[in-house]
């Protein structure tokens, strides 16, 4: 059973990337050079090539983004395959992984068939599908799993919601002997959450807004991780927010679990004082925004690979649904077109870390925590590439969304880093 | 242009609520009068949003609108466009066309407020955004406080019981602080906010016999309406009696203060409630002329300037 990632077919690039820093940390390779790219293919022989001139920029592989929501069935107004996939180009990315939260829910193998279908049809770089664990992300009974696993999904998730009964997880777990795949959990303890809109601590009190705590999402965590150690399973923990969740996961892993971590570009860039905006299409989403000493935990976290990987949770919403009182507003904001710019200007440019590691964690990480091909710029190997330039001052929206949704938390503001070039299973997928 | 609003205490300075309180004293002289009304916005217009129910809020503005002379318009939440399905933006906008002079809103949600601010050219007035900011009731809380009591700096003003979900303590709490109050939070640990005393920098406390130590003790309502499911305390009764204030929980020379509406006998006895000592009805009349003060500064009042001494604001009834 393999997963499947799907992208429209089309010719393979040809062109040679002329003077740029060619930076791929697992194949050991970095070097000014050019970078040949022939028929799709890594390598060869650059006569007659299109040059890209490069000088300045960086040729990294390209990135992985493991959670992004495409609203793709149900919501095409927000998003479809093909502008999600186009967002995904436009921030670097050669392969995202779909969340199954949609209208139909993806929890049956015709819904999961239809979008694959689709997916080659409409998608510009590589997607794949995740499958709901429960039936109807209800949490109660598992889906038909060993079939949409057969059909080649990516694995099985239940995102946007945690799957609160203990004695399903743990079913969940004891399946995954006979699917192979990886369960990517939402973490939540919703009791403890309540109604809670925002961090809480001390800006929601100064707000009066109903707080959802730290621990709502580490005591989900550190149930998953004994039920994991129990059934040998093979957890994914879904944007991790709060330092309690951190330890929760290095004691999981350092008990020998196969656990890995994601966490989004906003949580390691940004914290609740920007909830003071009382601007729900920028500063509200789930799990939400934390403290300073919060966010120094994910990037010590992220740095030292207790978090495995960066992930965008990509969710794109409609301007009038976010146009609401704070408090009424849905979760969520996008990701894709400014994941690197993000990470760049608040992780790489204050040296909390090099770009080096943040390419890792922005492409092998991410593909090595839910089993997938890892991009690489090694001769030979099919083209996954992102060219950027990380000294680009760019404004977010300046130039249009490729997403059909704008609620993000950067919009209007100046970030460092632009992607020039996306290279997806060998096909241009984005050019500025 | 966009007008100043209101939409929290934070928006005013020492020296704008000061200025405030002093204009309401002028038109309280004003209220004394035979004829009640003043000219001073003369064609001004002022819409009321109520989205929330409060008899007592929304009375009170119509009233300070009014004897002001302004044309107030009232909008009500419920049977609304609201529940056709419109939404607050929507309506800001429409009624934006309207080009009136102020809105004043009330809203069970944190933002709306801010949000409508960002609609329209009016000025905004928050009249209690879900569980975050009373601003006018706080000024008028000062206003009685300082009238009746005398001036804030140096006093010290304890909340009492459910500081989790009241507005009046949020706004009140900046404000008394702002005009040189200590201030101090006394309620059950689960209607504790987290962090209360760092987010809020004031002292706190789980026992209720620390309200001694107050000059005034403000007694917050328990509001079951937006508790919801899930017990912040076991019962009312038991409330009642570990955290409702009563004449046998307070010191001689103890004011006390409520925001209303009362649940007799829960937060605060019957017997208390009643006593004329209590500062509960001081604080509702107050509401319109502090009302009236804060339509005046920031219609009329040049804003950052001192009030015109003398003329203008009472001197002719019509
Ligand atoms: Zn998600």
């Amino acid at each position: 059973m393999a997963v499947r990632l799907v992208q429209k077919p089309g010719p393979g690039a040809s062109l040679v990337i002329r003077g740029a820093r060619v930076l791929d940390p697992e194949a050991g390779i970095d070097e000014v050079r050019d970078l040949v790219v022939r028929d799709g293919v890594i390598g060869g022989d650059p006569d007659g090539l299109e040059v890209v001139d490069a000088g300045g920029m960086v040729a990294l592989p390209g990135f992985v983004d493991p959670h992004v929501h495409l609203r793709t069935p149900g919501r095409e107004d927000l998003e479809d395959i093909a502008t999600g996939s186009l967002a995904g180009a436009a921030g670097g990315f050669v392969t995202i992984i779909a969340m199954p939260n949609t209208t139909p829910v993806v929890d049956n193998a015709a819904v999961l068939g239809t979008l694959l279908e689709r997916g080659e049809q409409e998608a510009v770089i590589r997607v794949g599908f995740l499958a709901a664990i429960t039936v109807g992300q209800k949490g109660q009974e598992l889906t038909e799993q060993a079939e949409m696993a057969a059909l080649g999904a990516a694995g099985f998730s239940d995102d946007g919601h945690p799957v609160s009964d203990a004695r399903v997880m743990r079913r969940a777990l004891q399946y995954q002997a006979i699917t192979g795949l990886p369960l990517v959990l939402h973490e939540e303890d919703v009791k403890l959450s309540g109604r809670g809109v925002m961090h809480e601590g001390a800006v929601a009190s100064r707000l009066g807004m109903e707080g959802i705590p730290s621990i709502s999402e580490s005591v989900a965590v550190a149930r998953d991780a004994a039920l994991a150690e129990y059934e040998d399973g093979w957890i994914h923990i879904c944007h991790v927010s709060a330092m309690e969740t951190v330890e929760e996961i290095r004691r999981a892993k350092a008990r020998g679990i196969r656990i890995t971590g994601e966490v989004t570009p906003h949580h390691l860039a940004l914290t609740d004082e920007a909830v003071t905006s009382l601007d729900a299409s920028r500063h509200k989403m789930n799990p939400p925004l934390r403290e300073e000493s919060d966010r120094q935990a994910l990037i010590a976290a992220l740095a030292d690979g207790t978090l495995d990987c960066v992930a965008t949770d990509h969710a794109p919403h409609d301007a009038d649904e976010k146009e609401v009182p704070f408090e009424e507003a849905p979760f969520g904001i996008t990701g894709l077109e400014t994941a690197f710019a993000v990470c760049n200007t608040s992780l790489v440019a204050p040296g909390h870390m090099t770009l080096e590691l943040l390419a890792r964690r922005m492409s092998a990480d991410p593909a090595r925590a839910l089993g997938l091909p890892v991009p690489t710029l090694a001769d030979g190997a099919v083209a996954d590439v992102a060219l950027v330039d990380p000294a680009a001052r760019v404004v977010v929206g300046q130039d249009g969304f490729r997403s059909r949704s704008r609620n993000s938390a950067w919009l209007g503001e100046e970030l460092l880093g632009r992607v020039a070039l996306t290279i997806a299973g060998g096909r241009i997928a984005w050019r500025t | 242009m966009t007008r100043r609003s209101l939409l929290t205490i934070g928006d005013l300075d020492r020296a704008e609520v000061a200025r405030i309180l002093r204009v309401g004293n002028r038109f309280a002289e004003v209220m004394t009068r035979d004829i009640k009304k003043v000219p001073t916005l003369r064609g001004r217009t002022i819409i009321n949003m109520f989205f929330e129910a409060s008899t007592r809020t929304s009375t009170s503005f119509e009233l300070a609108g009014k004897r002001l002379s302004a044309d107030v318009v009232n909008v009500k939440g419920s049977g609304s466009s609201v529940e056709k399905g419109e939404t607050l933006k929507d309506t800001v906008i429409t009624l934006n066309s309207y080009a009136p002079d102020v809105l004043v809103i009330r809203h069970a949600s944190v933002g709306a407020c801010a949000m409508a601010a960002r609609y329209t050219d009016a000025a905004v007035i928050s009249a209690g955004d879900g569980k975050h900011e009373h601003p006018t009731q706080t000024l008028l809380d000062l206003y009685t406080i300082e009238r009746e009591v005398g001036p804030l700096d140096g006093l010290h003003i304890a909340f009492v019981g459910d500081v989790a979900h009241s507005r009046v303590a949020r706004s009140g709490i900046r404000g008394f602080q702002m005009m040189g109050a200590r201030v101090s939070l006394i309620a059950p640990p689960t209607l504790l906010p987290r962090d209360a005393g760092a987010a809020l920098g004031v002292e706190t406390s789980t026992d209720v016999r620390d309200v001694t130590d107050a000059d005034v003790v403000y007694v917050l309502r328990m509001q079951l309406e937006r508790m919801g499911p899930g017990g912040f305390v076991p019962s009312l009764r038991e409330y009642a009696m570990t955290y409702g204030i009563n004449h046998g929980r307070l010191r001689p020379g103890q004011r006390v203060m409520h925001a209303g509406p009362i649940n007799r006998g829960v937060e605060i006895s019957g017997e208390l409630a009643d006593d004329p000592t209590t500062l509960i009805e001081r604080q509702a009349a107050n509401g319109m002329v502090v009302r009236m003060a804060v339509l005046y500064d920031l219609l009329a009042g040049p804003s950052g300037s001192p009030e015109p001494a003398g003329a203008p604001i009472g001197a002719v009834a019509v």
